[in-house]
């Protein structure tokens, strides 16, 4: 017998609200299936389940809310789980790994047919890898070299999708691993990460196989864990959150200078145009609460803190580490903690905590040369900033032409918790500061 | 720098070495008037006479017999054995005899012995058409050579001769009126070392004699592909080299040996096995075998054709210890 019980899905969760029970006493679940939907108070999830076995009690009805760790379902998995672990978290799926069941073979599965019949024997094409059944120490089929590479590099083949014959396991699978980890895991895993003889640099987004090169060939690369978080969480937001934009051009002339008399003091911290941008975010956030906000069934929980959750581009994707507090550190602070964020999400060693939680996203793509661009909200926030990059261009001032700095702003909008005159009026101060911005210094 | 055929590169072999050693002389049948079966030796009785130069009854036991006396007496013969099927004939003096000698008589004797003969014959039936070099490089205390190139050809042939252990020297059919470059000077190819007559990345075709050419032929068409087949020839198979094999496995991971023998028991079986031994970790597939279908050599055109293998088996093995599916319909969207 094994105990689920409700887990945390977020440093802040201290409780959890069991919207809808989907499987009942008697159902068949397999480890990684979904078995209830989870409202915690930033939105409703779906949660695993850590067994495979038959559903025996559901120990919570839907519409209750218990404390986390509270066991809420009594999965009988046969002798799988007597042991130990009688309790066991469900597993909150969107942060959930890549589902272990799905990454082995079928047993008895044929490598290839026709061993004996003769050179032009070709094995049948590949067979997609088919969910294991009840049985939860199948070593996962692999070739030895991608055996080797997992070790040295300290990832388990469980949970990797193989895409060789078979569903075999193979060098590719494993390097694209081996970057997804990097870029996503916490410190703690992200430590054993550089191997003891490393035979290869980055690799996922170039398959080792040579089929990237081949001409007018396709290439089936699996995707990284990261992705498939990215790939879920960008379709849900596009798809339930209605977005609109509002674009604004700011002359940035003003913030310029002030960067560069920054740069003159000694006991000052390099300052980036990025962290001035953070700093009068935050400052028009706490003048703009409704942008600061997430959408929680009927009601809009409006933060009373701006934690802003900064865009890193990864190798394989991107991530949002949260500088928090924003509303009370000074721009000095704001710079340095985004600098070390950066770099510890580009090393693969963000703790969750440092990513988790954010209130708004600012998303900047200016050191592309972008001029503009429309990002997608991040949910369960209600906005997110994209920024483009500074750019000389003919402004009007007083009646005369003149070369202004321009940096074009686009603010993505949930149309459920916030309207487009409440965005503008957002926009209107971040201009007024940033054109301003001695105010980013009071 | 001449280019010429694979057949006039073992003549100049013979002919130098003939010329450098005076204790080097040829037998076999129709070697001297009629200039050899595959007329390698031609004009070589006109140049070195009768005593050098011996034509034979046809009896094999008799040509193996009366080299391996020479050899054992201080003599360095060459025998010509039409193809490699009639050396079953002789095969006891060949196992028995040749290759035990000096280990028998506690290294008393020597048995410097070259045994030039023939694989591969095409439209001659199943008892002519055989690749029997497994039979030989099974045999301790026997070298086995099989030349892809007329490069190859000539220094191992010259190496060969100046050996003091006996070879056993596998031509093939096909490829005497092959050509390619040969220096002018005097040069020898080392017995027992492999050689890489094609980088590439991706896949490790394993290959030797005639195949060497088949899987150059395929790497070329897996370049079209994107696909940079690593072509190794092994040109010795005992005292068989891995090294260049090893060391290109561990740079592509996968690996296709191509002989054409049979496939079971075969050299094909050899070479993966010791691939498997000695660099499993860095296999990412299974070693592959391409080889002869496992039946007698048909003497139909049509059949024969298919028993063979060829650059396009190759190509089909390289395809799929690649995991690359030809052919198959790309899903929709």
């Amino acid at each position: 017998m094994a105990k689920l019980t409700m887990p945390q899905m977020g440093f802040d969760m201290q409780e959890g609200t069991l919207v809808r029970w989907l499987k009942q006493p008697g159902d068949q679940v397999q480890r990684g299936e979904a078995i209830a939907e989870v409202e915690t108070d930033k939105a409703v999830v779906e949660i695993e389940s850590f067994h495979t076995g038959v559903v025996k009690e559901l120990l919570v009805a839907e519409g209750t809310t218990v404390p986390v760790g509270t066991p809420i379902a009594v999965i009988d998995a046969g002798d799988e789980a007597d042991t130990a672990q009688a309790e066991t978290e469900a597993t909150p799926r969107p942060a959930a790994p890549a589902d272990p069941a799905v990454a082995a073979p079928a047993p008895g599965m044929p490598a290839h047919a026709g061993a004996a019949t003769g050179p032009a024997a070709v094995a049948p094409a590949s067979v997609a890898p088919s969910p294991r059944v009840q049985d939860g120490t199948r070593r996962p089929k692999a070739s030895p070299l991608a055996r080797r590479l997992a070790s040295e590099y300290g990832v388990s083949l469980q949970g990797i999708v193989g895409s060789g014959p078979g569903g075999r396991i193979v060098k590719q699978d494993v390097l694209a691993a081996v970057t997804a980890m990097r870029s996503e895991a916490s410190g703690a895993a992200a430590a054993p990460m550089a191997p003891a003889t490393a035979p290869v640099g980055p690799a996922a987004p170039a398959p080792a196989v040579p089929v990237s090169a081949a001409q007018g060939s396709d290439a089936l690369v699996p995707m990284s864990r990261m992705r498939q978080t990215i790939a879920r969480r960008m379709a849900e937001s596009k798809q339930q959150a209605p977005h609109f934009y509002v674009t604004m051009a700011i002359e940035m002339d003003q913030a310029m200078a002030l960067r560069e008399q920054l740069k003159q003091l000694p006991d000052v911290p390099p300052v980036s145009v990025n962290d001035l941008i953070l700093k009068a975010t935050a400052i028009a956030l706490t003048r703009h609460p409704r942008l600061n906000s997430s959408l929680e069934g009927d009601a809009i929980r409006v933060h009373g803190a701006v934690h802003l959750a900064m865009a890193v581009a990864l190798e394989e994707g991107l991530i949002t580490p949260v500088i928090r507090d924003c509303h009370n550190k000074s721009l000095v602070e704001i710079a340095r903690e985004a600098r070390e964020l950066a770099e510890a999400a580009r090393a693969g060693r963000l703790k969750p905590e440092q990513y988790q939680g954010g209130t708004f996203t600012v998303s900047n793509l200016g050191m592309f040369g972008v001029e503009e661009f429309a990002a997608i909200i991040n949910p369960p926030q209600a906005a997110i900033l994209a920024v483009g990059a500074v750019t000389e261009q003919p402004v009007v001032r007083n009646g005369q032409l003149a070369v202004g700095r321009i940096m074009r702003a686009t603010v993505s909008a949930d149309h459920r918790v916030t309207d487009g005159a409440q965005v503008a009026l957002f926009l209107q101060d971040l201009k007024a500061i940033l054109e301003n911005p001695l105010r980013l210094l009071v | 720098m001449a280019d010429i055929t694979y057949r006039e590169a073992l003549r100049q072999a013979l002919r130098e070495e003939m010329l450098r050693d005076e204790r080097v002389f040829l037998l076999g049948e129709d070697i001297g008037a009629y200039g050899g079966s595959y007329a390698v030796t031609k004009g070589l009785l006109e140049e070195f006479g009768e005593k050098r130069v011996k034509d034979t009854p046809i009896s094999e036991t008799a040509i193996i017999g009366a080299a391996v006396g020479a050899a054992m007496d201080g003599l360095r013969p060459v025998a010509e054995i039409m193809t490699i099927n009639f050396t079953l004939v002789a095969i006891d003096q060949v196992i028995n005899n040749a290759a035990k000698i000096h280990y028998m008589f506690g290294g008393q004797f020597r048995c410097p012995l070259v045994i030039r003969t023939v694989g591969g014959g095409r439209r001659l039936a199943a008892t002519h058409s055989q690749n029997l070099e497994v039979l030989f490089a099974h045999i301790p205390g026997l070298k086995v050579v099989a030349p892809a190139t007329p490069y190859d050809a000539k220094g191992l042939l010259k190496a060969a001769i100046r050996d003091d252990d006996p070879v056993v020297f596998i031509e093939h059919s096909l490829l005497y009126s092959t050509r390619g470059p040969v220096p002018d000077e005097d040069y020898v190819v080392p017995i027992g070392v492999s050689d890489i007559k094609r980088r590439g990345r991706d896949v490790t075709i394993v290959a030797y004699s005639r195949m060497t050419r088949e899987a150059l032929i395929a790497a070329e068409e897996l370049a079209k592909q994107g696909i940079e087949a690593e072509v190794v020839d092994l040109r010795t198979l005992r005292p068989l080299d891995m090294g260049p094999v090893l060391d290109s496995v561990a740079r592509t991971n996968r690996a296709v040996v191509v002989g054409e023998d049979w496939r079971s028991f075969g050299i094909g079986a050899e070479v993966a096995a010791r691939i498997q031994e000695e660099a499993f970790d860095e296999l990412d597939a299974p070693v592959l075998r391409v080889s002869q279908l496992e039946v007698p050599t048909p003497y139909a055109a049509n059949l024969e054709k298919l028993a063979f293998p060829g650059s396009r088996q190759i190509v089909e093995a390289c395809q799929q210890v690649l995991n690359i599916q030809v052919g198959a319909p790309v899903a929709a969207g």
